[in-house]
Parts: C-alpha cells; sequence; structure tokens
C-alpha cells in the first residue's frame, strides 16, 4: 500500500492521519500532547506502524500546527505548512466549492474565506479564549454533564436564554446567574451555544462576507447545538465534514501530495524515526539582556535544530553550517 | 549635561550624530530588549500603549548610565503621542528618576519655532553650526535608511540565512561611526558595498509587501517582532511606507528638503476612502494602502499598536479599500503580549494567500 501521512502537532493535540493515493483517510490518530510534541509524534507513529500493512510505503508526509518546523526536521517533511492554509486545503478537497470555513478547536478559532477555491482572507483568534472547545469542556463539567451530550441537550431548548457571550468570565457568570433564576438546563445550553456564535462572529469573523457553502470543523464541530446556533444566525446550511476534527492533519497530507507530485523525492526519514533518541536542551543565551531560552534539539548526539532566540544568532548559525556542507 | 532619547529603531544614529556634532554628551539606551520592555511594563498605565511602555524603559536604562536629559519628540492632534513625553516625565519622577525634559515639537508654522526648542539643548552654539550638525543628522538618517532599502531587497533574494543582518548591523555602525560630512560619504560607499557582496540571487522574482501603519512598531524591530526579517526570509522584498528621513523632513523640517518622497503621496490618493485628518497617521495609512496597490504591490501588512486609536480607524476602512484596488491586506496588532510563532503563522498564511492569487492572475492573463 502506499499513501501520505500528516501530521498536525498543536499545543494541546497532536493529530495523524495516514491517506492512500485515493485520498481516503485509512487511520487517524489523535493524542495528548503534553508539552511533548517530539515524544508524541514518536508514540504515535509506533502506533500507526503497526497498525499498517508491512509493505506500506510513504510518498510524502507533511506537518502543520505550531510545532511544524521542529516535527518537520524531525520526520523529514515533504511540506511544513502554517494550519491556516493546511485547514482551507482540506476544507475545499473534503467540500469541494466551500467558500467559507469556521473554526474551532480546544484553544484558538479561525475563519478562512475562500473564493474560487483559494484563501481569500482569513482571521485567527488566539488572545481570548471565549467560544472555544476548552470552555464549553469547562462549562459542562460545571454542569456536571457529559461533553458528548451537550449538544444533544442544547438541541432540545425550545427556547434559548439569552446569554452575555462577549467574554468568557460574563458568559460563565451570566450563566450562573440564569440558573439560579430557574431556567432549565436545555434552554440554557442552546443560550450558550447562541452566545459563543455570537461571540464569534463578531470578533473572529468581523467584516468578512460568510457566503455558502459553509464548512465548520475543528473539535467543537461535534457539537450539534453549536452547528444549529451557527445555521439559526447565518441563515444557511453549515456542513460538518467526515474528518472535521483532523482536517489540519489531512491537509497537511494533502499538501504532500501535491509536493512530491511535482516529482521531487520525498525526504521522509521512515518509520524508524519512532526509535531514534531526539534530546531537547535548553540553554540562556547571555548575549544581551533578552536572554533567550534557546532550545536545542540533537537527534543521536547531533543538533539538527535550534529555536527560541529572538535576534537568530543560533537558528541562523545552524543555517549557516548547513550551507556550508 | 547628557542627553538621551528613546528608541525607534535606527532613529538612535541619526541624533546621536547630529548632538555629537556639536559636542553634546549622548547616552544612547541599550537597544530594546525584554528587560527594557519589562521595566516599561512595570511601571506604566496598563491601558498605556506599547511604545510608551518601551519609552519607559528605555529612560530607566539610559539613566543608569548616567543620563541626565531626555529629548524626545511632541506631537498634536487627538493622538496620545501628543502629551506622551509629559505623561512619561510624570513617571519618571515619581520612579525617582530624575530628567531635564525638552520636547521637541514640530513647528506649527515656521522652522524657527523648532530652532527655538533645540537652544535648550544647544545652549549659545552658534546658529550655523547648530543648522550644519542638522543637517548631519538628517544626512545619517538618509545614508541608514538606503542601507536598509537595500536590505529590503537583498534578504529575500540571500544564499545563507542570516547573512544579510549581520551585513547590514555592520554597515549600520560603519554610518554610525562616521563623524563628519566627509568620513559619513565615505562610510556610506562602504556600507553599501557591504550589503551588495551578500551573496544572493539577484535576478529571483518576490512577492512584494508593503508594511504600513503606525510609524514607531513599524520602525522599531522589537516592537514589530522583527517582521520585516520573517517576511524577508519568507522570500519576501518588503518596502516600508515610514523612513525615519521622510518623517523628519516631512515633520520638523516642514518638507524643505526636495527628493525626499513625502508622505504627501499618500494623502493625495486617501480621498475617496477617508478626506480629513484622524489623527496619528490614519490618514495616510489609509492612503498608502491605494498607493501601493497602485504600485502593482502584492498586499500590505498593517502594523499598530494595541489600542492606537489612528489607526483603528484606518483599519476600519482598510477592508473597503482592500476590496476596491483588489489587494489583499491583513493587520497586526502588536502589544507586550504579541507571541512570535502566532505571528508567523499569521504571516506564512498571508504570504501563501498572496502567492496563490498570483499564481491565479498569471495563470489567466499567459
Ligand atoms: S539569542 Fe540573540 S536576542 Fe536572544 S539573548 Fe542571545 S543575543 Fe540576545
Amino acid at each position: 500500500m502506499k499513501g501520505y501521512l500528516g501530521i498536525d502537532v498543536g499545543s494541546v493535540s497532536t493529530n495523524i492521519v495516514f491517506m492512500n493515493e485515493a485520498t481516503e483517510v485509512l487511520e487517524s490518530l489523535y493524542l495528548r500532547t503534553n508539552g511533548q510534541p517530539v515524544a508524541t509524534v514518536q508514540r504515535g507513529l509506533k502506533q500507526l506502524r503497526s497498525k499498517l500493512p508491512a509493505n506500506t510505503i510513504v510518498k510524502g508526509v507533511g506537518t502543520t500546527g505550531s510545532g511544524r518546523q521542529l516535527i518537520g526536521i524531525v520526520t523529514g517533511a515533504d511540506a511544513i505548512k502554517n494550519e491556516i492554509t493546511a485547514h482551507a486545503v482540506a476544507a475545499s478537497h473534503l467540500v469541494p466549492g466551500v467558500q467559507t470555513v469556521l473554526e474551532i478547536g480546544g484553544q484558538d478559532s479561525k475563519i478562512i474565506i475562500l473564493r474560487d477555491g483559494v484563501v481569500a482572507d482569513f482571521a485567527m483568534n488566539t488572545v481570548c479564549a471565549a467560544g472555544t472547545g476548552s470552555f464549553l469542556d469547562q462549562q459542562a463539567s460545571r454542569l456536571n454533564i457529559a461533553i458528548e451530550e451537550f449538544g444533544d441537550l442544547a438541541l432540545k431548548g425550545r427556547s434559548p436564554v439569552r446569554i452575555a457571550g462577549r467574554c468568557a468570565v460574563f458568559a460563565e457568570s451570566d450563566m450562573i446567574h440564569k440558573q439560579q433564576m430557574g431556567f432549565n438546563l436545555e434552554d440554557i445550553l442552546a443560550g450558550l451555544c447562541e452566545a459563543l456564535v455570537r461571540n464569534y462572529l463578531n470578533n473572529v469573523g468581523k467584516g468578512k462576507e460568510i457566503r455558502g457553502p459553509v464548512v465548520f470543523q475543528g473539535g467543537v464541530a461535534a457539537n450539534v447545538g453549536m452547528r444549529k446556533a451557527f445555521e439559526k444566525a447565518l441563515g444557511l446550511p453549515v456542513q460538518v465534514p467526515k474528518y472535521y476534527n483532523v482536517m489540519g492533519a489531512v491537509g497537511a497530507a494533502l499538501l504532500a501530495k501535491e509536493t512530491v507530485s511535482k516529482g521531487i523525492p520525498t525526504r521522509f526519514k521512515g518509520f524508524g524515526v519512532a526509535d531514534v533518541e531526539y534530546k531537547a536542551g535548553t540553554f540562556e543565551c547571555d548575549g544581551c539582556p533578552n536572554l533567550c531560552e534557546v532550545i536545542e534539539m540533537t537527534e543521536a548526539g547531533q543538533v539538527i535544530a535550534r529555536w527560541g532566540d529572538r535576534c537568530g544568532k543560533w537558528a541562523n548559525a545552524l543555517a549557516a553550517s548547513e550551507a556550508a556542507i | 549635561m547628557k542627553v538621551t532619547f528613546p528608541h525607534m529603531g535606527y532613529m538612535y544614529v541619526s541624533l546621536k550624530g547630529m548632538l555629537e556634532y556639536l559636542g553634546i554628551d549622548v547616552v544612547v539606551p541599550p537597544a530594546c530588549s525584554k528587560k527594557t520592555l519589562t521595566l516599561g511594563v512595570k511601571h506604566s498605565p496598563e491601558f498605556a500603549c506599547l511604545p510608551l511602555k518601551l519609552n519607559i524603559g528605555n529612560f530607566i536604562e539610559a539613566k543608569e548610565l548616567g543620563a541626565d536629559t531626555i529629548m524626545m519628540a511632541g506631537g498634536c492632534g487627538p493622538c496620545r503621542f501628543g502629551y506622551y513625553a509629559y505623561v512619561e516625565n510624570e513617571i519618571l519622577k515619581d520612579l525617582k528618576v530624575d530628567y531635564n525634559l525638552v520636547v521637541m515639537e514640530p513647528p506649527e508654522k515656521h522652522i524657527g519655532e523648532l530652532l527655538g526648542r533645540i537652544r535648550k539643548i544647544t545652549g549659545n552654539r552658534p546658529w550655523l553650526q547648530i543648522i550644519k550638525a542638522l543637517r548631519f543628522g538628517f544626512l545619517k538618517a538618509k545614508a541608514v535608511d538606503e542601507v536598509e532599502v537595500l536590505s529590503f531587497q537583498i534578504r529575500p533574494r540571500e544564499l545563507v540565512r542570516g547573512s544579510t543582518d549581520r551585513a547590514l548591523q555592520k554597515a549600520i555602525n560603519l554610518i554610525d561611526e562616521a563623524k563628519t560630512t566627509t568620513e559619513l560619504t565615505i562610510a556610506l560607499e562602504r556600507a553599501k558595498e557591504l550589503m551588495r557582496v551578500v551573496p544572493a540571487e539577484r535576478e529571483r522574482p518576490a512577492l512584494r509587501v508593503a508594511l504600513i501603519g503606525e510609524i514607531y512598531t513599524l520602525l522599531e524591530p522589537y516592537a514589530n517582532v522583527n517582521i520585516e526579517r520573517h517576511l524577508g526570509q519568507l522570500g519576501v522584498e518588503v518596502d516600508r511606507s515610514m523612513m525615519l528621513s521622510q518623517w523628519v523632513n516631512d515633520h520638523l523640517f516642514m518638507g524643505l528638503v526636495r527628493n525626499i518622497p513625502s508622505s504627501d503621496r499618500f494623502k493625495k490618493v486617501a480621498a475617496p476612502y477617508l478626506n480629513h485628518f484622524v489623527g496619528g497617521h490614519g490618514l495616510e495609512t489609509v492612503g498608502s494602502a491605494v498607493w501601493y496597490a497602485r504600485q502593482g504591490y502584492d498586499g500590505a501588512i498593517q502594523v499598530l499598536p494595541f489600542t492606537c486609536m489612528p489607526e483603528i480607524v484606518a483599519q476600519s476602512i482598510l477592508p473597503k479599500v482592500s476590496a476596491e484596488v483588489d489587494m489583499p491586506i491583513m493587520t497586526l496588532i502588536m502589544d507586550e503580549h504579541s507571541g512570535e510563532a502566532g505571528l508567523i503563522t499569521r504571516l506564512e498564511a498571508f504570504i501563501d494567500l498572496l502567492k496563490r492569487k498570483k499564481e491565479q492572475k498569471e495563470a489567466l492573463t499567459s
């Protein structure tokens, strides 16, 4: 079997997919990054190797997410792309003709506007946590309901309660207030979904022209209450693609396919990467008052990557020695 | 008297040149760093913008090096910058960091007003010498701008990553060390030579992106997380809507020097979208977007400090401009919490967008 690997390394979760040549996703893994991106990816590759037939040939690898550079170096990736491009590529592949992508993950949310299959505009929100998955998780656990039930319960709300959604702190206290007033749980949950959607559209989607087809992806897309709230606010049908949860990895695999199809041989180092010893060391540079915490990654004793320096002194030194070889 | 001033990119080269030409002692604050920001954040009001916080940090650090007089630009209009010099001075007084403050406000009618303010620092040195010093400082600003522009063009095409930055630093130091006009002429030639010998693939095509927006965050690399370097390394040739010599000529010399591009070129084309002063450089920002689009640029990035009012006005107008001139514009807001990783992700995505758009256009026209 031949196919492509896509790896999305975020600060919270790491997703890996294996896609065959017909771009069907055959395997997909969801792992917690736990602050150790390399070890997590190694663990993932091990799991994947045992699931795939022994004669599997990886024709290309793509990485995305905040750890894309690092994991790109470790695995020998053919395409290293930011998560906005990766998400857009995946969405327009799975839903041809898509014009708007709404993406809400655990920590951040973004909106991507596509026209004629090309990204025409985007916005990203990372500063404020309102409207993100972790906030919904928190509220579910405070209300003592499983996060999986959240959406179904919200759907049952007949007359959603109006909740102040401008910020997570207001939203939470307003919800508590509405509970104390005796509104039923379903209506409160439905109201919360509407508040979060309002917040998203006002902050992330501000000034963007949202046209259909609209795709909703990211962890929060599992919540049918949120999807309903989006449909209501936009007056448009909203689709949740099959791999809504691993779209970054799907996009990375597609981008890798695109790269190697130009005739460039893959740089994938093989599943053996899972067994190599990688070490991350840090040191504080005292070159100037920035006192950067420089991180250094070694592969079997040899420095392969450095980052965290503000002036580029360390990262560039490595680049210069690469060029000298 | 030991004079200091806040950092704003390479402005120190010009100011130091001018003051030393008059034989005045100068203390250049250490380059903006995490330490500068930490000091500034600790002692500034939370709601103040990034430039004020870095200024305060600069002054505290310069005091440690013996400075006793601050020379600072003022301003007018709805932008808060106009009273920053005074607010900063009050904060420093509370901290018992004592300074004499000299505010250089833009002359309202006549260049003589500026000269009067300069007197406070120059004492009774002859006018002719002062004018020569002003000219010398201005020539330094022009020289620095010239090599900076070269770096914009070379960086996206360099063969060894970081080599442009190293050459630029050396070139700036050469200009900085020149003591007389003659020395400066020689230094500039050598500086340009340093830039020219950076190994690069000169003919490589590159996307062209304009950096527009608020002057401080445009000029001070610490405040904009080195945006020019990141863009260059992504293979993008940048142009900055605001260069130091241009600003000095526009605001302090009232456009007296010829052959310097002026921000008037932006004001002239802003009219269909905005036709009155909104403080700061909000009007120029809107106009610059139009201007760069007409020059065939692939995109523009607006940079501003969090809470900057004139730029927020401009930001709200830019989507309309962008749609009508058909040039993508992205806005980046800088404050003390701005992370480098998030910024790079946005820059990369924006550059991808421009690349794909350009490919599409070329496919259509070929
Ligand atoms: S890496 Fe560069 S910016 Fe960071 S502390 Fe060292 S010299 Fe300063």
